[in-house]
């Protein structure tokens, strides 16, 4: 045999449709967890790719989730990027050999002008007609053959919560004609008469492919006179996000203490299976002790990820930004910025690429800048040590009164957060008009995949935290708390004696104005990589702290003896605006393309937080003696 | 009936799109036209039923309109560019 074998290059397809039509749906299905996803070079654009084999002859494909767009002309980033990766201009990317256009069949007016922008390009395509189950019985016509006829591509139907559409697609895909590789196309954007024009022929084709619309649900639509009426929407917006704070409490209560049991119950095992000595140290105190504190936040952070996942599926985000556009628009910022701040509640990181949906770049920095005063899952381990050690558990009138602590927090960071907005779009940011123009996609329920596969996203990302920055964290502070060790003789813990001790000692210096002690001003140390390892390392701190043998001892009851009630109050008031995160900066560096915002982001945090724990301690001190 | 703009309706109000200017005229030179060339891809083309089903109180800015099957959020300052005649006036 000689020759170069058969291509062996999985085929390159493109997913390619306008926001809302169920693309991310049809992705999940085809790849299932086979799913990459990382950025586009050089910006980001979040880049998921997936591959799976073809149904008959077991061929192999590499998809690609394009962002959803409504034009060729980009009006954000996200279009921006989907254009140029469709016309091969894309550093780094090859254009798709095919691809699928999916489209709501139930709002094909909107969707069918793409298809027909798309088709001018000349990339070999297929039309996936995504279609609800209940669209037929809502009085949906369609001739999908002669749909086919008159534009000339592949037309199939994908039912939404059904496989098998997928089967029909992938036999089509296949039957597509290869074209010879094309010079890179020359593209330019339409005029205004050539909109209407192609407007009118997506008319004409869908009166002669005998379409009839599904009426809107009319249950739905009474839904929304709700939902977005004046009065009663901002109070069910502002209800349903209550809801999720205290269910982010009382739901996790039961998952947490079973990993913090299973956690506790390893770290007893390895104690009492090791060799006393150095490595028995790094192990429990160091590893389990330090990852297991974190851990043990797990269940709070998926159940605020899949209330967040819930709203997005389910249509509701967008009407949020609406209901809300008023209220940012008061502090200069768009509507479109509550959704990458709502992000930003779990974790700044994802909010801050999130960002990139807003056309206007002031209003961009505007937001950017913020994000990291929403309460992001990072801060909740924190708040909830110091909330279980501090706030006692009982109910004022039909709420818990630690959930209701939790909510000030939250509401104190975004109450800071519309402050800052508003300071900085009258000075650094001012900006000149950016319209809002936002589709409000038909409720749907949210479908179980594609919950469960962007939890499972979330919670590898977790993981991998845990697992490699916060754990070697955890080891470099076991490191410096251990070393150098007690002199013979030494009466105090070991730890005082360490690196850690004399490092915790000087910023003590720093922080004694607001009330903190050198075991918390050491653990914002390693806290600066992550906000939640600053528990973690107050759990190494204080179980190497311990003399005897009671390093099973939790963090809890040892706070609450060792601190004020002003101490903790102050802590919390501190990590409100908390500018320790390096991998906050290190995003806003990329994203900005500057020091400029990530410097200047850490120097008004850290002057708010301190600020704002020194009124704190100082109020609370004055109050409590 | 002349067309009105959009951006003066009232919740209730319903009728068709007359025409899309370009907001180079009402939003200025800055906006480069970006608004009126996706307000007609997202399907505001004359002939189209409109109503605006909803508005934010105080001010009824934004507000919602239900263009054929599909529901928008604009701001009044958006909806300035759209034309429309008002059914029963």
């Amino acid at each position: 045999m000689s020759g170069p074998a058969p291509a062996l290059d999985a085929m390159r397809l493109a997913l390619v449709g306008v926001p809302n039509c169920g693309k991310t749906a049809l992705f999940n299905r085809l790849t299932g967890s086979r799913q990459k996803v990382a950025n586009y070079a050089g910006v980001t654009v979040e880049r998921k790719e997936g591959a799976f084999a073809g149904p008959t002859r077991g061929e192999r494909y590499r998809l690609l989730d394009l962002p959803g767009a409504y034009s060729l002309t980009p009006t954000t980033l996200d279009e921006a990027i989907t254009r140029d990766c469709l016309l091969g201009r894309l550093a780094g990317e090859s254009a798709p050999e095919r691809v699928i256009c999916v489209v709501d069949a139930t709002n094909l007016r909107l969707n069918l002008r793409l298809v027909l922008e798309l088709r001018d390009l000349g990339v070999p395509m297929i039309v996936a007609l995504n279609m609800s189950d209940l669209a037929h019985s809502r009085g949906f016509g369609l001739d999908r053959e002669r749909l086919e006829r008159e534009l000339g591509v592949p037309v199939v139907e994908t039912v939404a919560i059904r496989d098998g559409g997928e089967r029909a697609l992938l036999e089509r895909l296949e039957g597509l004609p290869t074209l010879a590789p094309r010079p890179p196309t020359e593209w330019r954007e339409s005029s205004f008469e050539q909109i209407q024009q192609t407007q009118r022929e997506v008319r004409r084709i869908l009166h002669a492919a005998g379409y009839r619309e599904p009426a809107r649900n009319r249950a739905l639509q009474r839904v929304d006179g709700l939902v977005m009426h004046p009065i009663a929407g901002p109070v069910i917006l502002a209800a349903l996000l209550f809801f999720v704070f205290q269910a982010v409490f009382s739901w996790a209560a039961v998952p947490m203490e079973l990993v913090d049991a299973g956690v506790n119950w390893l770290g007893a095992q390895l104690h009492a299976a090791l060799p006393p000595g150095l490595l028995n140290s790094l192990l429990v105190d160091g590893v389990i002790a330090g990852a297991g504190s974190v851990l043990v936040f797990l269940p709070q952070i998926m159940i605020l990820f899949f209330f967040i996942l819930v709203l997005e599926d389910s249509g509701y985000l967008p009407r949020a930004a609406y209901l809300l556009d008023r209220m940012m628009g008061s502090v200069g910022l768009s509507g479109r910025a509550f959704i990458p701040l709502l992000s930003s509640f779990a974790c700044a990181v994802p909010g801050i690429m999130a960002t990139r949906t807003i056309p206007n770049v002031r209003d961009r920095l505007a937001t950017i800048m913020i994000a990291p005063l929403m309460t992001c899952s990072a801060r909740l381990p924190v708040y909830a040590l110091i909330i279980a050690a501090f706030i006692p558990r009982q109910r004022v009138g039909a709420f818990n009164l630690q959930g209701l602590v939790l909510f000030t927090l939250y509401v104190a960071g975004i109450v800071s957060a519309m402050a800052v907005a508003y300071a900085l779009k009258r000075t650094a940011l001012r900006s000149t008009y950016h319209p809002l123009l936002l589709e409000l996609p038909e409720y749907r329920w949210p479908d179980p995949r594609n919950l469960m596969l962007g939890l499972w996203e979330r919670l590898k990302i977790f993981l991998q935290r845990v697992g490699t920055i916060i754990l070697a964290l955890m080891i470099v502070l076991w490191f410096l708390s251990s070393f150098p060790a007690a002199p013979d003789g030494a009466t105090g813990p070991a730890i005082q004696y360490s690196f850690a001790g004399s490092i915790g000692r000087a910023l003590e210096h720093v922080f004694a104005p607001i009330g903190f002690n050198w075991q918390i001003s050491l653990a914002l140390v390693p806290g600066l990589a992550a906000r939640e390892v600053a528990v973690g390392a107050l759990g190494t701190v204080y179980s190497l702290s311990a003399t005897g043998d009671d390093v099973a001892a939790t963090l809890v009851p040892m706070i609450a003896g060792t601190w004020s009630l002003a101490t903790a109050l102050s802590l919390l008031a501190w990590y409100v605006f908390a500018p320790q995160c390096l991998s906050t900066l290190v995003v806003v560096k990329r994203e900005t393309n500057s020091w400029r915002y990530p410097l200047l982001m850490a120097g008004y945090l850290f002057a708010l937080a301190y600020i704002a724990a020194f009124i704190t301690y100082r109020v609370a001190s004055a109050v409590l003696s | 009936m002349p067309p009105v703009s959009l951006s003066t309706l009232r919740k209730g109000a319903r009728g068709t799109v007359a025409d899309v200017r370009d907001d180079a005229q009402t939003l200025g030179d800055e906006a480069q036209s970006t608004v009126s060339r996706r307000l007609l891809e997202l399907g505001f083309i004359p002939g189209e039923a409109f109503e605006v089903i909803a508005e934010i109180w105080p001010g009824g800015d934004p507000m919602a309109v239900r263009l054929g099957n599909t529901l928008f959020a604009l701001r009044r300052r958006e909806a300035g560019a759209v034309l429309v005649s008002v059914e029963g006036g």
